[in-house]
């Protein structure tokens, strides 16, 4: 078993609305920035032992399949690499 | 009818909602999530709050926890399911019903009363209204938009599964209405058997005539 680090970045499908990311844009603009748009995404670092990268990035996909990403709401990627 | 009310950490309404059940006659009990589903258990609520303190998403935790292995075998089985506001999202996030619940429009948490169109009579849930009925119950939420991808959408409505609609005092379900911006006004749903229903209002708070109206007492006269 080797030691894997994976990322697994989870995003609001395109066209949903992000009540909180619409807000946060308009505090920046009350700071006297200058934007066109901002999205937010959540990102989840982990480490997780493996046999191999496709074997660590089969679970991670799992990982987010069933709880970080909701599929209604969400497409996710997900990286691999070994440490 | 023995109604189990499964307590998570972070469940609030729990207590209400047995106290509701017992003021219409209907034997209910408080379940610690971690003792799992009493044998005797003919109905299950999954009651309002704030569990695992929304971590996640709202609901996410407790939809992955443990009992509700039990709870989609009962349910499988054709043990009725009611899920109030939190228990709504766990609900959804469990997968007995579609769609989600999240973040509001208005990225507020809202308090207040709403006015509510039912939109099919014929269910456990809402077979006390009459179909077109407007009632008034409240909210207490910051995740109770609710979303749902636009093909399963057409399948819920054509399936006639939207129990409830935000409406204006009239019956008008207009965007004016629509507290949290969910699609299409939607505030309740029944599952693939109507046996299942989840719903952002909260029907026990409007429960006990002590405290004012009355109207939600016919949600919960399903599990007479």
């Amino acid at each position: 078993m080797n030691t894997y680090s994976a990322t697994v970045t989870v995003r609001l499908k395109s066209g949903v609305l992000d009540p909180e990311a619409e807000t946060t844009k308009r505090a920046l603009e009350r700071l006297g920035f200058e934007l066109d748009a901002l999205r937010s995404v959540d990102q989840f670092e982990l480490e997780l032992p493996a046999e191999s990268e496709s074997a660590a990035a089969e679970t991670v996909t799992e990982m987010a399949e069933r709880l970080l990403a909701n599929p209604t709401l969400h497409d996710y990627d997900v990286t691999v690499e070994r440490r | 009818m023995t109604v189990a009310v499964i307590q998570f950490g972070g469940s609030n309404c729990d207590r209400d909602t047995v106290r509701a059940l017992d003021a219409l006659g209907i034997d209910a009990e408080l379940v610690w999530h971690e003792d799992g589903l009493p044998e005797a258990t003919e109905g299950i609520v999954l009651p309002g709050g704030f569990s695992y303190g929304d971590y996640l998403r709202a609901g996410a935790m407790a939809a992955r926890s443990p009992i509700m292995e039990e709870v989609r075998e009962a349910v499988a089985a054709g043990t009725p399911l009611l899920g109030i506001c939190n228990g709504a999202q766990v609900g959804c996030e469990a997968s007995l019903t579609p769609g989600v619940f999240t973040i509001n429009r208005s990225a507020r948490f809202q308090c207040e009363h709403v006015f509510l169109r039912v939109e099919n009579a014929d269910t456990p849930w809402t077979e006390q209204y009459e179909e077109g009925e407007v009632v008034e119950f409240p909210i207490a939420h910051g995740e109770g938009r609710f979303e749902i991808e636009d093909d399963r959408l057409d399948r819920l409505e054509a399936e006639d599964r939207v129990l409830f609609r935000y409406c204006d005092e009239d019956g008008n379900v207009t965007d004016e209405a629509n507290p949290n911006g969910s699609k299409h006004n939607i505030a309740g749903i029944a599952g693939e058997d109507d046996h299942v229903a989840v719903m952002m209002p909260h029907p026990e708070r409007v429960s006990l005539s002590d405290i004012g109206t009355t109207d939600g007492q016919g949600v919960l006269q399903a599990f007479r």
